[in-house]
């Protein structure tokens, strides 16, 4: 047996809509025999996992808390990844993003204004943006990999973080745990409905989805992006220039996973901690794909992949099951929708046997 | 003393030079395999339960090496018969393999592990200190010098050696000379799985004997560099693997000197360490553009469906 491609001839649209789908459903499928093989129900298993956080308000909430942070660093990453620059270090940008935002309430605890939240908001974007730009000089000035650049910055961010928060940020009063003071009420996010936990992070992360998906469409900036990814030769012909784009899409990526980072900080955990992300930067990543690197495709993608950190918290509770399986689930949801992409470019002939078939041919 | 730190250098550089090793047998296929952390986890999961479920650390080698064959084996699935974004589905490989080696592995936090023991070579391990040294190490010691040599042969002096480079260097043309490019590829996937399982197994079996969640902490994206470290050539790696190897060592003998002597150097700046020399060892090589693209395999990365 063989498996065959033949290029089509056009894009096929309905695969480009089915393919997510398609996925999904495969993933779900391979879920149920995994908690079969861990000698769970798998039906009973899929409801706890996928359908039981959605039953209420207060996990409702908790799932907007997370795909927040999914959707903002992923429709910035969907820039980079459309103009072919892989940057995988969005969970460092997201931690420099957080420590930056949180300057102002850390040192100033006593500071009550009503300017101290857009100012974090700015400090964070701005300190996320710089770090995802070390990699974008060292690509353009030094033509360094950006891929490996970008997720060493990764290990020395969560370091960085590490020492600070045991060190000169460490709450004299916290009894020795390793954590920054509260802080004060004027540098909390929001909360947007009176019924529970959820901030203002998922109407930042909406408000980035439309104007990225406005500009893709509608702006020159957009064709550029997607003109220099397909082809970069194309690109300079048309008078846009690579270099520009590495800057452009890293900063900007960098500014928004930053803008997570601080968002996570003061919206939901309310202080500076050793550990500030489930990985929400490597997750965002899936996001981005199973999103098919689509602004409204990410929204949707985004809620999916937060309900993967719920369920995986579900099921540890009421399964006994380690919330492992949450980054089992992410992986198998990336590996599915890779798969699944081959269908929109390719027509998948099975031949079963080869011989006859080239016989066949000639 | 200076042998004792020599001989946790080369305990530490072992599977960098191992993985990089698989690793650039890949590349020079023409497939960037971005899972080698992926992959190496795996080894190191499969690794630490087959020793612990047969008692037999030599067995716990065969089965790194199985795991992480088979495990790049999807990634060789994905990229090569259904051409699968290759930088995707490595970052893919990498997130399934942390979460799934998590997942096997809790049954095995806080065991004992079996330690792989060291095989004296007669003779040889007499001669004053490069005996103790070189000649009393452990299988997976020998194996990843056996390595060096072995792909600088077949690389450069075997016939399908030759091959490979040329598909790595032209999908195309050696696809129109006859050479089969998806079967040699799937080969040189499987066999970078197998070496970065081997550089998995020496974690969970020889570094630290024992089961710890994300135990290969960053240690397949270094080796990914040292790959262009290296500029895709064995030797180089072995050199490589041994500079990265002894930061690594130095800055742990750092945080020791620097807690004994109470000075106040925080042991975060100094972890960060193998980090930062991976960046300034990427700047240092690929600062030149024409000597980068001179090495690196022209076809690298670029999807390949034959027409027939």
């Amino acid at each position: 047996m063989r498996i065959e491609l033949q290029k089509r001839g056009n894009t096929s649209v309905l695969f480009s809509v089915l393919s997510p789908l398609l996925a999904l459903a495969l993933t779900l499928i391979a879920g149920a025999i995994m908690f079969g093989l861990l000698g769970k129900s798998p039906l009973n298993s899929l409801y706890i996992y996928f359908v039981e956080p959605l039953l209420d308000v207060w996990s409702l909430h908790e799932l907007a808390i997370k795909a927040a942070p999914l959707i903002l660093i992923a429709v910035g990453l969907s820039v980079c990844f459309r103009s072919n620059n892989w940057n995988i270090g969005a969970e460092g940008q997201f931690t420099i993003g957080a420590i930056t935002g949180s300057i102002l309430p850390v040192l100033n605890p006593e500071w009550h204004s009503p300017l101290i939240l857009p100012l974090m908001l700015i400090m964070g974007m701005i300190g996320g943006a710089l770090y995802a730009g070390i990699p974008a000089l060292l690509k353009t000035r030094f033509n360094t990999n950006e891929i490996l650049t970008s997720l060493m910055l990764v290990y020395i961010a969560q370091l960085f973080l590490d020492w600070l928060v045991r060190g000169p940020w460490r709450d004299p009063q916290g009894y020795n745990f390793p954590q920054t003071k509260s802080f004060q009420p004027e540098a909390v996010l929001p909360e947007i409905l009176d019924s529970g936990r959820a901030h203002l992070g998922i109407v930042f992360a909406l408000i980035a989805a439309l104007a990225l998906w406005f500009m893709m469409r509608f702006m020159l900036k957009g064709f550029q992006v997607s003109v220099l990814g397909q082809s970069e030769r194309a690109g300079r012909f048309a008078g846009f220039s690579a270099r520009k784009m590495v800057w452009f899409s890293m900063l900007l990526s960098g500014a928004l996973a930053g803008l997570a980072g601080i968002s996570e900080v003061s919206g939901s955990i309310g202080h500076v901690q050793p550990v500030i992300s489930p990985g929400y930067g490597f997750t965002a990543i899936i996001v981005a794909f199973l999103g098919r690197l689509n602004p409204l495709g990410i929204i949707a993608s985004g809620f999916v992949l937060a309900l993967t950190y719920l369920g995986g918290e579900a099921a540890q509770l009421s399964l006994g099951i380690s919330d492992k399986v949450s980054r089992v689930f992410q992986g198998l949801i990336l590996f599915f929708v890779l798969s699944c992409d081959t269908l929109i470019h390719y027509r998948i002939r099975l031949i079963l046997n080869p011989s006859a078939a080239q016989e066949g041919k000639s | 003393m200076f042998e004792a730190i020599l001989l946790t250098v080369i305990t530490a550089s072992t599977p960098l030079v191992i993985a990089a090793l698989g690793e650039l047998v890949t590349e020079r296929s023409g497939v960037l395999n971005l899972g080698v952390e992926g992959m190496m986890i795996m080894g190191a999961v499969a690794a630490f339960a087959t020793a612990q479920l047969t008692g037999s650390a030599y067995l716990g080698i065969l089965g790194g090496i199985v795991g992480g064959g088979i495990f790049s084996l999807l990634f060789g699935f994905l990229t090569l018969t259904l051409v699968a974004n290759q930088v995707a589905t490595g970052l893919a490989l990498t997130i399934l393999g942390l979460g799934l080696s998590g997942q096997i592995g809790e049954a095995f936090v806080g065991m004992p592990g079996v330690r792989l023991q060291p095989i004296v070579i007669p003779l040889l391990s007499d001669i004053p200190f490069f005996g103790r040294v070189l000649f009393s190490q452990d299988l997976i010691f020998y194996m990843s010098v056996a390595l060096v040599f072995g792909i600088s042969w077949f690389l450069f002096k075997s016939r399908a050696g030759l091959k490979m480079r040329a598909i790595g260097d032209s999908h195309g043309s050696a696809h129109a000379l006859g050479i089969n490019v998806v079967r040699t590829r799937y080969l040189a996937v499987l066999f970078g799985g197998a070496c970065a399982g081997l550089a998995g197994a020496q974690l969970s079996l020889v570094y630290t004997p024992q089961w710890v969640e994300n135990m290969t902490a960053g240690r397949g994206w270094i080796a990914l560099a040292l790959v262009v470290f290296a500029s895709w050539r064995p030797l180089r790696v072995l050199a490589g693997g041994y500079l990265f190897g002894a930061v690594g060592i130095g800055q742990l003998h750092a945080q020791l000197l620097a807690q004994s002597g109470g000075i106040a150097i925080p042991s975060q700046l100094l972890s960060a360490l193998p980090y930062v020399a991976t960046i300034v060892v990427l700047i240092i090589i690929s600062h030149n553009r024409r000597t980068t693209l001179i090495n690196t395999p022209a076809s690298l990365g670029k999807p390949f469906v034959p027409d027939r």
